[in-house]
């Protein structure tokens, strides 16, 4: 640590910083353009000019930019300088020159960063006046809208998109004044993290396009914190809603989980909590087989009768919470829970719940993988089953440039020449997948395999490592030495980090994955595992504990049961539908809750409108055990309510009177009660009779509009403000903001940083853990247990001349349930395709007919050069096999 | 004690006073052009409204009953709704001082009583005139950088035209 | 005196009173607005006068409401009783030497002191009946306000009885034939004026319904009729105490030319300009000042005159 001096005050700063990032860590409102914590400084904007003095007795001083100086101890310096204010000020004046007189019809006005330092800066009156530039816009695609008018030239956008992300189809053209960022031409921007060029761009130049067609200033929305649905990661998130409708999602920082960024899919997905297909009503199925809507208390009669109906069973969802999850399993019983996951995900979720409980190499959080020196990526193709994985596995393979940089005395925040230094010094990361994946250009190695292969490497590498793992017997002398050359790269490492997931749907890929990780940790304490799951509760589902989809499948087969309730999930993605549809014929009442329209539904005999995750609380557990909490943002219409209420109301009407919660926090308590491993959740986040200075946190900024109007046409007297008695939030602008703790924090402004700016406000330090701590709670840090290698290693892959061996294929878009439903992200969704080697590709043709799940249906045929022999690729739950995820033989046909 | 004497004396003079009060609505009063009572919108000098729904007046509106949904039509951006409850509003002017468009205007109207409160909520039909109001000349959109229909980028005031990013000229 | 003419005294009487407070809800209004340099109410009848006739219909009409947390028995006795005492102190008033409802009674004064007095329970009872906060600070003050001037009222009479050898009113009147009492008694006047409005908790001296800090004080529970007694009693007490200092301190209905009764009502009608004057110019004090000022001078004051007058009655007396 530093000591440095910003006007005339001592502050505590860390040497390897800039005097920029140490001015905003001590609180100091400077202004700034071009630099971001994540994206490093580049002095282009000339905004942060502060005057330096060399010494105590230096009365002149010189002005230096705060972001491209290093801070040096003793550092003397002055924010307030009249020099350094007169140059704050000509430079945002010069940035000016060009700026449209857009504010009113700009996105960004309210929030923009640029409006923020213009203001903070003191230039308010135009004085330069001749004729401002112009730029045509483009058209990239459904999620970003462009104008470029509005640019100030400080390149973060391409910065982010190509030297952070990995895109490639963004960047500067033209020169000085004319300078323009975009693509060579219009057309939709490729990256999966095109969103966040909307929070990076300091003006309006990208806006988000979905939140554009309903838009709402910043300040007239409710705000709450969220946790990112779409996939294991579980980022956080911050909703916005506004007259019931949600508007848009913004990256809520964690500095352990998503920081700065977030991916597509989790920005743009959400738009199925407005959708038309969302249920609003209970549905019945009317004599004539029709579903109609019904009231609140036939439901609930229908309901209570159907539970007072035994034998009752219920299958969860690993899209709906804990708390959902727990009430129906109390609801059923124990015994009656089934997970509501295929038997094959159902054992490799367990296995992964249980590797990464015992496994010694703990399991890596985002942050600790974009640290990691060394990876090896086993059987998942991270960058689309979880996106926001593989972007942080992009900034890991950056490690060995900081070490290049740290030589040669760069320090790592002078982003343009540490990036020179990592063209030609890379961590290596090494890829074993089936086929291409978006990592591919930076991988030191991708080895395209089968899954029984890739387990096979994994094991291999793991002996390697430590010869007292088990050795895969009759190994091909390639795959051998590609093992020694990957065991020698991570033990080469002093952070190597391990990724696998259950993609494969292979167990033994996963257990490579920890061999290869415990081995590892012998010598390198610091190695990590990650191993992903499918979906944002499924390591939660795995906590909670229950029977796989198929047992249920059999005791419905049996005709063992009466009732069956499915909670929150669509069964058709995870069953063959005749095996469903068959199986489901057999039990007399059928209850589905779920708050979309879906296959399910549609053959259910009620069904019940649930909450979603923009209207209820609840927590989920992401692949890396974090219990993190979401708070509802949008307060439903009755009938609609939270899951855990329709089935404790299904309870009363049946008459029992063991599930009488009133409020969430009485769920919680029992959860914790029932699941010692979960008793840690209630940590996630304060309870709702958490108060600050005895006010609840206020959801509205204190500028929320229009209250007295909003529903003034429906009735002009003023309705009484939704209450929320879930949570800690209220509902209003009425409450407690300012110091709260980070899991609750429901927007993020601070005085003249109206921009998501402001973030640097709330956290320790720029770039550090937010102020309080980090939100969630690690469920799976438990104490070490001794450490026993798995040896069941598979034979090798053996291709079959009648069949191919389909493999589920990622997609950002269209393979993951809720963000399938979002309109917003429907165009993103790919066309299906089976991929295929090219030789395959010869002998099927165009299109070929494959069954696959019990359906045989024509599907296009592609060649990707990389995939192996006797394995193809078709994404998973993709028209026309909805219910295809886990990996199959499959026989194709002449069309 | 004597000074208040004094005040009842002075009081009492004011029974020979002439009276103040106004005999409305026998006498209507005079109201300036800028006296502050019924809101409208404005159009702008082509006959386009001229709000852009950029929210300031409600953002202002110290009573909060201002109320309004963004919606665009080919770039152009318009008020999907525009909802004032004047059974709210306190008329005090800051949605008009809001306004970068003058769209907003008070208006020297001042009766506009209702024996049915809900009869007080305007929607942006009963708000809309088809004039310039007090405002003749301004345009938002000639001064403005978006492209809108009858105004390409490069066409509003002291605007280049738009810049041909395959030249290399400096 | 027959008991048909006694009867029909006591309507005529009662009759004038209470339209003589009704219409003074319109005079007071107007003059108000006469010295505010506005109209006033001018819109009912010719120049307003039936605006006390259309505030009867309004409050007639108006919802006879009853708190649910009210104690509901005292809360209705209460304005009842408040315009009953108010009433009842009319009986001793002599409009003229032979016309006063009462007759000749020899303890008048005693008796509208009593009846002033038992005033006090309208406003305390309305107070604390209408179990509201403000109402009971309304009553709480409106209690400590009345017995403190009570006590200066009386004593502020001492001199005039003295004087006049008598508590009988009639016999008061008579005792001014030479000389009004305001003259010798010029400190008794002020300090009964100053009592009588708070007695009638009117302007400046209307602490207990104090509108900016009590709502409407004691009576913030009320509406319709019943808050309707109450603002006619208060207008009744002007009458009733304009009245008194007109027989106590203004010769009564001894004047020259005019007949006794005109030279009643006019002394009295004057008189209640002055109380309104006193409305339209004085602001209201604090609380603590207008206990202060009642009990640190009026008290003193009243003393001192009773002395003064007792000494200059042994001094100049033909007997003395």
């Amino acid at each position: 640590m530093a000591t440095i001096h910003i006007d005339g005050q001592p502050f505590a700063a860390r040497a390897d910083t800039n005097l920029l990032q140490a001015c905003l860590s001590a609180g100091t409102d400077l202004p700034y353009f071009c630099w971001h914590p994540d994206l490093g400084s580049v002095g282009a904007c000339r905004q942060c000019a502060v005057k330096q003095y060399s010494g105590p007795d230096d009365t002149r001083g010189r002005i230096v930019m705060a972001c491209m100086t290093p801070v040096t101890d003793g550092a003397i310096l002055s924010t307030r300088d009249a020099e350094s204010l007169d140059f704050r000020s000509s430079v945002v004046e010069w940035l000016m020159t060009n700026h449209p007189h857009d504010c009113p019809v700009c996105e960004e006005g309210g929030e923009c960063h640029l409006q923020d330092m213009t203001v903070m800066t003191g230039h308010h009156a135009r004085r330069y006046r001749f004729r401002k530039r112009t730029h045509r816009n483009q058209d990239l695609g459904p999620f970003v809208k462009h104008e470029m008018n509005r640019c100030i030239a400080c390149y973060r956008c391409v910065r982010f998109y190509r030297d952070y992300a990995g895109g490639e189809d963004l960047a500067a053209f033209a020169s000085h004044n004319s300078v323009y960022f975009g693509r060579a031409e219009s057309g939709t921007l490729e990256s999966d993290f095109s969103g966040n060029l909307v929070e990076v761009c300091p003006t309006g130049v990208f806006t988000d396009k979905p939140f554009s067609s309903r838009y709402v200033r910043k300040w007239d929305m409710r705000g709450a914190p969220s946790v990112c649905v779409h996939c294991a990661v579980g980022c956080n998130t911050i909703l916005n809603e506004r007259d019931g409708s949600l508007r848009r999602v913004l990256n809520r920082y964690n500095g352990e989980v998503n920081r700065y960024f977030l991916c597509d899919r989790g920005r743009f997905g959400t738009g199925f909590v407005n959708a038309a297909s969302r249920l609003r009503a209970p549905l019945l199925r009317a004599s004539d087989g029709s579903l109609q809507a019904t009231s609140m208390a036939a439901a609930l009669a229908l309901f209570g009768e159907a539970l007072s109906t035994g034998p009752v069973i219920g299958i969860g969802s690993p899209r709906a919470s804990l708390e959902a999850n727990f009430a129906l399993r109390t609801l059923v019983g124990a015994q009656n829970f089934h997970l509501g996951v295929s038997g094959i995900e159902h054992d490799l979720l367990t296995l992964t719940r249980d590797i990464l409980r015992v496994s010694p190499a703990r399991i890596a959080t985002l942050h600790q993988a974009e640290q990691a020196d060394a990876v090896l990526v086993l059987g998942e193709d991270v960058s689309k089953t979880a996106p926001r994985i593989g972007l942080a596995l992009r900034q890991s393979v950056r490690q060995a440039s900081f070490e290049a940089a740290a030589q040669a005395r760069i320090p790592l925040w002078l982003d343009a020449a540490v990036r020179s230094l990592g063209t030609d010094a890379r961590s290596p990361l090494f890829q074993a997948t089936p086929a291409a994946t978006d990592l591919d250009p930076i991988a030191v190695a991708n080895l395209r395999l089968a899954p029984e292969d890739i387990a096979r490497l994994g094991f291999a590498v793991a002996h390697c490592i430590d010869p007292a793992s088990p050795q895969v017997v009759d190994l091909a002398e390639a795959m051998a030495g590609q093992a020694r050359a990957i065991a020698d790269a991570l033990l080469a490492a002093t952070r190597p980090l391990v990724v696998s997931g259950g993609q494969c749907g292979s167990a033994p890929v996963l257990q490579a994955a920890a061999n290869i990780a415990a081995a590892l940790h012998r010598t390198r304490p610091e190695t990590r595992l990650m191993l992903t799951v499918a979906e944002c509760n499924s390591m939660g589902l795995a906590l909670l504990g229950g029977e796989p989809l198929d047992a249920a499948m059999e005791a419905l087969e049996a005709g063992m049961v009466a009732t069956v309730v499915v909670l929150e999930n669509d069964l058709f993605r995870r069953v063959p539908q005749a095996r469903l549809l068959h199986a489901l014929a057999r039990a007399r009442h059928v209850v589905a809750l779920d708050h979309l329209a879906s296959a399910t539904t549609q053959v259910a005999e009620l069904v019940l409108p649930t909450a979603t995750f923009a209207e209820t609380d609840g927590t989920l557990v992401s692949h890396e055990g974090r219990a993190q909490r979401f708070f509802q943002v949008s307060f439903p219409v009755a009938p609609v309510q939270d899951a855990w209420r329709w089935l404790r109301d299904g309870a009363k009407a049946a008459h029992r009177h063991d599930l009488d919660w009133q409020h969430l926090d009485e769920v919680i308590a029992d959860l914790c009660a029932a699941h010692p491993a979960l008793t840690a959740m209630r940590g996630a986040a304060p309870d709702a009779g958490f108060r600050i200075a005895g006010s609840p946190i206020r959801s509205e900024t204190h500028r929320f509009s229009g209250r007295t109007a909003i529903h003034a046409n429906v009735s002009v007297r003023d309705a009484k403000p939704e209450a929320n008695i879930d949570g800690p939030l209220s509902t209003t602008m009425e409450g407690y903001y300012g110091e709260m703790p980070a899991a609750l924090r429901p927007y993020f402004w601070a005085p003249s940083w109206n921009s998501g700016q402001s973030l640097n406000k709330f956290q320790d330090e720029v770039g550090g853990p937010l102020r309080g701590g980090d939100p969630g709670i690690r469920l799976l840090d438990g104490d070490p247990v001794p450490w026993r290698y798995h040896d069941a290693i598979p034979g090798a892959f053996q291709p079959r001349v009648d069949a191919l061996m389909v493999l589920p294929k990622g997609r950002l878009i269209g393979s993951e349930e809720l963000s399938d439903r979002a309109p917003a992200a429907k165009p993103r969704i790919e066309p299906a395709a089976l991929s295929v080697s090219p030789a395959m590709r010869q002998a099927l043709g165009a299109t070929t007919m494959l069954s696959l799940t019990g359906a045989v249906h024509a599907v296009a045929v592609v060649a990707d050069p990389a995939i192996p022999e006797g394995v193809a690729l078709f994404p998973a739950h993709a028209h026309p096999f909805p219910g295809f995820a886990d990996p199959q033989w499959a026989e194709t046909a002449a069309p | 004690m004597l000074s208040n004497v004094r005040t009842l004396w002075l009081t009492f003079l004011h029974l020979f006073h002439r009276s103040e009060t106004v005999g409305y609505p026998e006498t209507k009063p005079y109201m300036a052009p800028r006296y502050r009572a019924r809101i409208i919108l404005s159009r702008d000098p082509d006959g386009a409204e001229r709000c852009v729904s950029c929210n300031l007046c409600a953002a202002v509106c110290p009573v909060d009953c201002i109320s309004l949904q963004k919606t665009e039509d080919q770039g152009r951006w318009y008020p999907e709704y525009f909802r004032i409850n004047f059974s709210r509003c306190i008329f005090c002017g800051l949605c008009e001082e809001a306004c970068p468009t003058y769209a907003i205007q008070l208006t020297p109207d001042y009766e506009m009583s209702e024996y049915e409160r809900p009869n007080l909520v305007y929607e942006k039909e009963d708000l809309l005139i088809s004039g310039t109001g007090k405002y003749p000349d301004y345009n938002f959109y000639r001064v403005a950088g978006m492209a809108v229909p009858g105004k390409d980028k490069g066409e509003a005031e002291r605007e280049d035209p738009p810049v041909d990013i395959h030249g290399l000229l400096p | 005196m027959t008991l048909g003419f006694g009867i029909l005294e006591i309507v005529v009487s009662l009759a004038a009173m209470l339209s003589a407070a009704a219409g003074l809800t319109w005079v007071e209004r107007r003059l108000l607005g006469f010295w505010q340099d506005r109209a006033g109410p001018n819109r009912v009848g010719p120049f307003g006068t039936l605006q006390a006739v259309a505030d009867g219909v309004k409050l007639l009409f108006k919802q006879d409401w009853i708190p649910p947390f009210a104690d509901r028995g005292v809360f209705i006795l209460a304005p009842a009783a408040g315009m009953a005492t108010v009433l009842l102190g009319f009986a001793v008033i002599p409009v003229t030497a032979g016309w006063s409802v009462a007759g000749h009674l020899n303890v008048g004064i005693l008796f509208f002191l009593a009846m002033t007095s038992l005033g006090v329970y309208s406003v305390v009872l309305g107070g604390w009946a209408s179990n509201n906060k403000f109402a009971l600070l309304g009553g709480m003050r409106a209690a400590a306000q009345m017995v403190s001037y009570e006590v200066f009222m009386g004593l502020s009479l001492l001199g005039t009885v003295m004087l006049a050898h008598s508590f009988s009113l009639v016999d008061i009147v008579m005792a001014q034939g030479r000389m009004w009492f305001i003259v010798p008694q010029f400190l008794g006047f002020v300090t009964f004026l100053l009592a009588g409005i708070a007695e009638t908790h009117r302007l400046p001296f209307d602490l207990p319904e104090g509108e900016n800090e009590l709502g409407a004080g004691f009576h913030t529970e009320y509406s319709g009729m019943k808050f309707g007694m109450f603002f006619i009693a208060e207008y009744a007490g002007i009458v009733l105490i304009a009245s008194m200092i007109t027989t106590l301190f203004l010769g009564g209905w001894l004047g020259p030319v005019l007949p006794p009764v005109v030279w009643f009502l006019l002394k009295t009608g004057l008189t209640i300009c002055f109380f309104i004057l006193l409305r339209a110019a004085l602001p209201r004090p604090r609380y603590d000042q207008l206990m202060m000022f009642g009990w640190k001078v009026l008290l003193p004051v009243c003393l001192l005159n009773v002395a003064v007058t007792g000494a200059a009655i042994l001094l100049f007396s033909p007997t003395g």
